[in-house]
């Protein structure tokens, strides 16, 4: 009996294992700056070129940093999203626009409208570089303090947002009334 | 037919205008033949994250690319491969290495390999133990002798009708 049991147990095994595999996204990356402090940066922004913005402008307030670029074809995908997002007023979305032409950025700005309180501007990566970005769009959620609590890497579509975004910002922002 | 099947290339350089291109840097090799020499052998252990199944090395991706840049910048101010990898692996993770650390999640990995080769060599040898204990040589006995004569009398009886 156990002759013919040993085969099927093997089976099953690997046929669970499998299975777990097959769910599992191999781009999907666990972030290892989740609870670690924001990459300090300081950079110029995209709208108002003068002037400069840095994480540290941010400090008090639960934001979301998005990593976006002209030539990314998903960023377009999330958003008009965003743009809704950004209306509710729940949380300040700044962007990160990365290695983007500047006037390529600003057309598509233009063109999709801007739900960035403002977008900082990464021309050669190296900011990217420090957050771990490895794929546009990707979305970080930065907590009053500075830390990243969250990240989504993909479009961030209204599932996604409901369900993984809003819980984290609400958690961090009661937070802050206590 | 076969104009159908040029239709998606026609319509990809149709388009071609409207795509926006990343900002790529032209990647500089470092003047310093140490450095480069360091860096194709560093970034044969490093992922490229974009493509995953190329090492930094190989890969022609914009990051990689980036990445190539930043280490020879590191290599430049003096870093060692090991302040460089621990650079790398603080932003990106262990998944930036190309050959996976030891640490408890990856035993498995990296032992169990070996856990099935000595279970094999296991099971091979028992096996092998359970059919040697099958032959038993066992003395005949009078009657199976005398019937075996019997049988070898017989032959070259049979060979000469």
């Amino acid at each position: 009996m156990l002759r013919y049991l040993i085969p099927l147990v093997i089976f099953v095994v690997l046929a669970v294992f499998l299975a777990i595999g097959l769910t599992r996204d191999p781009h999907e990356l666990k972030s290892v700056l989740i609870n670690k402090p924001a990459p300090t940066f300081r950079v110029p922004q995209l709208k108002a070129s003068d002037k400069t913005i840095s994480n540290e402008d941010m400090r008090g307030k639960v934001w979301l940093l998005n990593v976006w670029a002209s030539w990314c074809v998903a960023c377009r995908e999330e958003h008009p999203y965003l743009i809704e997002y950004a209306k509710s007023g729940v949380v300040p979305i700044y962007g990160l626009n990365y290695k983007d032409r500047r006037e390529d950025a600003l057309a598509t700005l233009d063109e999709l409208g801007d739900p960035y309180t403002a977008s900082a501007v990464d021309l050669d990566g190296r900011v990217g570089i420090d957050f771990g970005v490895y794929g546009a769009p990707e979305t970080y959620v930065i907590d009053q303090g500075g830390t990243i609590r969250f990240k989504y890497v993909g479009p961030m579509m209204p599932d996604v947002w409901k369900e993984k975004i809003l819980p984290v910002v609400q958690e961090l922002n009661r937070g802050t009334a206590k | 037919m076969t104009r159908l099947r040029l239709l998606p290339i026609l319509l990809i350089f149709l388009l071609a205008p409207v795509i926006k291109a990343q900002v790529q840097e032209e990647e500089v090799p470092s003047d310093d033949p140490v450095i480069e020499q360091r860096l194709q052998n560093l970034s044969k252990e490093l992922r490229c994250l974009q493509c995953q199944n190329q090492t930094l090395a190989d890969s022609p991706a914009g990051l990689a690319a980036d990445l190539r840049r930043e280490i020879r910048i590191q290599m430049k101010a003096g870093k060692s491969d090991k302040e460089i990898i621990a650079f790398l692996t603080q932003r990106y993770g262990d998944f930036i290495l190309y050959k996976p650390r030891v640490t408890y999640t990856t035993y498995l990995l990296w032992f169990g390999p070996f856990i099935l080769l000595l279970g094999g060599l296991y099971l091979l040898f028992h096996y092998i133990k359970q059919r040697r204990d099958l032959i038993t040589e066992k003395p005949l006995s009078a009657d199976e002798h005398r019937r075996a004569e019997e049988l070898l009398a017989s032959l070259p009886g049979k060979e000469t009708t």
